[in-house]
């Protein structure tokens, strides 16, 4: 008699599962690595699914040109210690036009330096499957979506008109310029993906862990001055003070929170008593109320 | 001083880390109930949902103050929170008030990690709830206490069953509205329960809620002394959630090959359900050859035995000719392997299903082209009463027979839910457009054997010198098909080639006497015609088939029927406004008066083909022009 599976052995296989489904039946797939906390999970998952082999694909970074400095560090590091194929993307016509969070407000840059980018990168490399770290709890129009998440021709998202998903029988048929996005974490929790790591030892981003960082207090959110294309407004001045992110996207538009928490036990700790949600950090979901779902219809992940 | 205070709180430090570690621990073990609330519109689905995520402490601040803005803008509960927003994500849903596709949520007690699939009310969003239902172990159903079992109670009831929910639970809701009154609950209870006590589940409990003020939800409610039963939550952490799929037989469907060298060759796949073992001897199921099992694979180590849910990598002692699709399996206890069987089907499309159309056959790792050769019965949700029918329509639910272009592999559905579940889809849209639990197999594939012949289709055809071929004419009626194909083969017969014309119009006459022209019939009419092409093929002829053959899907499936090479789509493309000027039978006229029914081009569609091997534009030229065409381009091909 064997013994049950646990929580996370159930939520591992499940993703495993969903992984080898899209390499056994989609001729480009590639896994969107976007550095945080759920992409290691994900591309964790993904060494394991094929083990002894490498994943057969790439990773995929969109790169918004205003990632924090750590990211990008740490996104070469792992390339470069576990062998996997990366792929970096920029909007050069972005970059070229000067787009930012600072200049542009955070739905424009969110729109051109990455909805769109993404969309340059599939079509330029004829992605027909990419994956995705997003997870059903993270907000109310990703609970809605499936695991297998079909795109048009335009990337574009009917959430009125999904495919039903039956089973553990994913429906991975296609017509040319078509497109499926796929989420093998849909079922995952925040404290799920906190676990996993502290199980497996998954390296993240230093970020997520307690340090004194020079932060400037604007709107009400506590943003790091990651670089001098901050411009600071009067009476705003970079303080030290102890924080860590929750959550990590542009560096403009990611909040962090005051906290001590500076190892792994302390973060799941600090997030049991946490009486907000992790995208509260996210400026671009508070635009507007279905902000999310709107830029999803338009192809965000 | 100084370092005994450091030294003290090093040890707190380490103790909260143990704590947490402690707890995680526990998390780790819980078992795990996935449930769907389902029901008719306005039940208080999402409510209930909100309800529970509310009262197990599981919003967060922000998503409060999110919920109270919302609620005055769209909220259905006046002042108060509308706790039904939590779950409504999509902004039509908001807007309208509705539920209209499956939400997860998760949550957990200290007993129980807990996986809800909050599925929409509406008939027309069915497909939605199953999807909830198809990886559920309970069904909560609610009822309104004020209206009682409604249409969707009885549907989604049965559906939970036809998917194997072994529990339900019915949620009289609103109770509060309906005065707390007992006699109420008791009278909808029975009700349901003489529903339900037909339909096999294993357990069905009946409770009084008010999701909206909470009782009998977490805490048993004081307006309800009556009622001595669990509350919503009580019984949602104590049914039973045995997994019978570990007890059962070895199914382990392959679902990846992988290869990294000439030396590893692991097939990938999650184990279905029993238990494989190193030293196992086990079986392929479709080829019926055998192997032992030698090593378990995974990146944290092989493993010694691996049971059913877990995604592991198998090797075996023999280099066998396995791939994805294959299920390797108990020696002692086989699946059935077969091309007919029969099976419940629910449908999804607004597209009926036909009989005799082909669509993609699909389980968990395994896809065939398969068509339904007979439609036993539909079921009628209200009465679950049996009914003759010839196609189902969306959200209709029913027993078929099925024939499957290969073999597949399976398990009855009652036995086992992930190798006797299988979905249909549309070959032209890839839409996902049913779902189907086989029940059995059906044997007649096995007894009636191929009967191998010695002289084949090759000798047959070397006799003629020629190539077999069909010849495939679509068109609409008065395109000029059957001058054109009349040409053709006044052309070939004078090369002393072999031909033979199927003609629509004559074929009508005698072999398919017994078909009209509604879309099942059409459908028919193209698979006979196909069958006796194919026959004719074998005979070395080569066959004109001018047929109108509206429907992408039929022109596909008499394509199928023939080896590659064999089938030419000819598109004869003359527009509408044309084949009813020259309208040579008079048939556009009387279609256009009405007094015609279901006539292609009029009131019936033509899908034109959209990659024809030949595409003739005929307005401007002449039918011996056109023919000539044709002929050089099979002269091009070595057709003849």
């Amino acid at each position: 008699m064997t013994r049950p599976m646990t929580h996370l052995q159930r939520l591992e296989a499940e993703a495993i599962h969903i992984m080898r489904e899209v390499a056994a039946t989609f001729s480009r797939p590639v896994m969107l690595y976007s550095i945080g906390k759920d992409s290691s999970v994900m591309l964790h998952l993904a060494m394991k699914a094929f083990y002894p082999a490498k994943p057969p694909f790439p990773f995929l970074h969109i790169d918004s040109n205003w990632k924090f400095r750590e990211m990008i560090a740490f996104r070469d590091r792992m390339a470069a210690e576990l062998g996997f194929d990366l792929i970096v993307h920029k909007n050069e016509d972005g970059v070229r036009d000067g787009v930012g969070p600072f200049t542009h407000g955070s739905n424009t840059h969110t729109h051109v330096m990455k909805t769109v980018a993404l969309r340059q990168a599939l079509d330029k490399h004829g992605f027909d499957a990419a994956f995705g770290g997003a997870r059903r709890d993270e907000e109310k129009s990703r609970a809605k979506e499936r695991v297998f998440s079909f795109r048009t021709a335009g990337h574009a998202w009917d959430p009125k008109n999904q495919r039903p998903e039956m089973w553990k029988i994913y429906n991975t048929r296609i017509a040319p310029g078509e497109s499926i996005r796929v989420f093998p974490l849909s079922n995952w929790t925040e404290l799920d993906i906190w676990q996993y790591i502290l199980q497996e030892n998954i390296p993240i981003v230093p970020l997520y862990f307690a340090r004194k960082r020079p932060v400037v207090e604007r709107d009400g959110m506590l943003i790091l001055k990651d670089d001098e294309r901050m411009e600071l407004r009067a009476g705003e001045d970079a303080r030290e003070r102890m924080v860590r992110f929750r959550t990590l996207g542009c560096y403009p538009l990611t909040a962090a929170t005051e906290s001590d928490a500076d190892s792994l036990e302390a973060i799941v700790a600090e997030m049991l008593v946490a009486r907000t949600s992790e995208r509260q950090g996210r400026m671009i979901d508070h635009d507007e109320s279905g902000s999310m779902e709107k830029k999803k219809r338009e192809g965000y992940f | 001083m100084d370092g005994v205070v450091r030294q003290y709180e090093v040890t707190m430090e380490l103790d909260v880390a143990d704590e947490i570690r402690e707890f995680l621990a526990g998390q780790e073990n819980k078992s795990l109930l996935r449930f769907l609330t389902c029901g008719s519109v306005d039940d208080g689905k999402s409510t209930l949902i909100g309800r529970l995520l509310y009262d197990t402490k599981l919003i967060f601040e922000d998503q409060l103050a999110t919920l109270e803005r919302d609620s005055r803008r769209h909220g259905t509960t006046g002042e108060d929170m509308d706790l039904a927003l939590l779950v409504d994500g999509l902004e039509a849903e908001r807007e309208q008030g509705i539920t209209i596709d499956v939400a997860y949520r998760f949550f957990a007690t200290p007993k129980r990690k807990f996986i809800v699939a909050d599925t929409p009310g509406h008939e027309q969003y069915t497909r939605n709830m199953a999807t909830g239902a198809s990886t559920a172990d309970l069904a909560i159903v609610l009822v309104d206490a004020r209206k009682g079992v409604l249409r969707q109670t009885r549907r989604h009831t049965y559906i939970a069953s036809l998917l194997g929910i072994r529990h339900v639970v019915l949620a009289v809701n609103k109770f509060d509205l309906a005065g707390y009154d007992r006699a109420v609950f008791d009278r909808i209870a029975e009700e349901y329960n003489s529903i339900a006590g037909a339909l096999g589940f294993d357990t069905v409990v009946a409770i009084p809620i008010s999701a909206r003020h909470g009782d009998n939800v977490i805490m048993p409610s004081s307006n309800t002394p009556w009622y001595d039963g669990p509350t919503i939550l009580g019984h949602l952490e104590t049914v039973p959630v045995g997994d019978r799929l570990a007890e059962a037989p070895l199914r382990f469907p392959v679902q990846y090959v992988n290869r990294p060298n000439l030396d590893f060759r692991g097939y990938c796949g999650t184990v279905a359900s029993g238990t494989l073992a190193v030293g196992d001897k086990i079986v392929v199921a479709k080829s019926g050859k055998g192997s032992k099992l030698v090593r378990i694979v995974t990146s944290d180590g092989d493993l010694d035995r691996a049971s059913a849910g877990q995604s592991v990598t198998v090797l075996l002692e023999d280099e066998l000719d396995i791939s994805r699709g294959d299920m390797l399996v108990a020696p002692d206890s086989r699946p059935n392997v077969a091309d007919q069987f029969e099976a419940n089907l629910v449908w999804f499309d607004e597209h009926a299903l036909l009989p005799g159309r082909s669509y993609i056959l699909r389980t968990e790792t395994d896809q065939t082209p398969a068509t339904v050769t007979a439609l036993k019965y539909k079921v009628d949700v209200n009465t679950f009463a049996k009914e003759a029918a010839k196609h189902l329509e969306l959200n209709e639910t029913g027993v078929a027979n099925l024939s499957t272009q290969a073999p597949i592999a399976f398990d009855a559905y009652a036995d086992n839910r992930v190798t006797g579940a299988f979905v249909l889809i549309d070959r032209l849209t890839n839409a996902t457009v049913g779902a189907g639990m086989i029940t059995h197999p059906l044997w007649r594939a096995s007894n009636v054997h191929w009967q191998a012949l010695d002289v084949e289709k090759t000798a047959r055809a070397g006799q003629k010198h020629q190539r077999p071929a069909v010849l495939w004419f679509t068109g609409l009626s008065g395109s000029g098909k059957s001058t054109i194909a009349n040409l053709l083969e006044k052309s070939l017969y004078a090369e002393g080639l072999h031909t033979y014309i199927l003609d629509g119009d004559n074929v009508r006459h005698g072999l398919n006497r017994d078909l009209g022209f509604t879309e099942d019939d059409r459908v028919e009419n193209i698979r006979r015609v196909g069958e006796v092409a194919r026959l004719m093929v074998d005979a070395g002829l080569i066959v004109l088939v001018s047929f109108i053959s509206p429907f992408r899907a039929e022109r596909r499936m008499a394509r199928e029927m023939v080896d590659d090479g064999e089938f030419v789509e000819i598109f004869v493309d003359t527009p509408f406004e044309e084949c009813a000027r020259r309208d040579p039978k008079g048939l556009y006229a009387k279609a256009l008066r009405g007094e015609i029914r279901n006539f292609t081009g009029v009131d019936s569609p033509y899908e034109a083909p959209e990659r024809a091997d030949i595409h003739l534009q005929t307005p401007g030229r002449t039918p011996e022009e056109i023919a000539d065409e044709i002929l050089n381009w099979l002269k091009e091909r070595d057709y003849c």
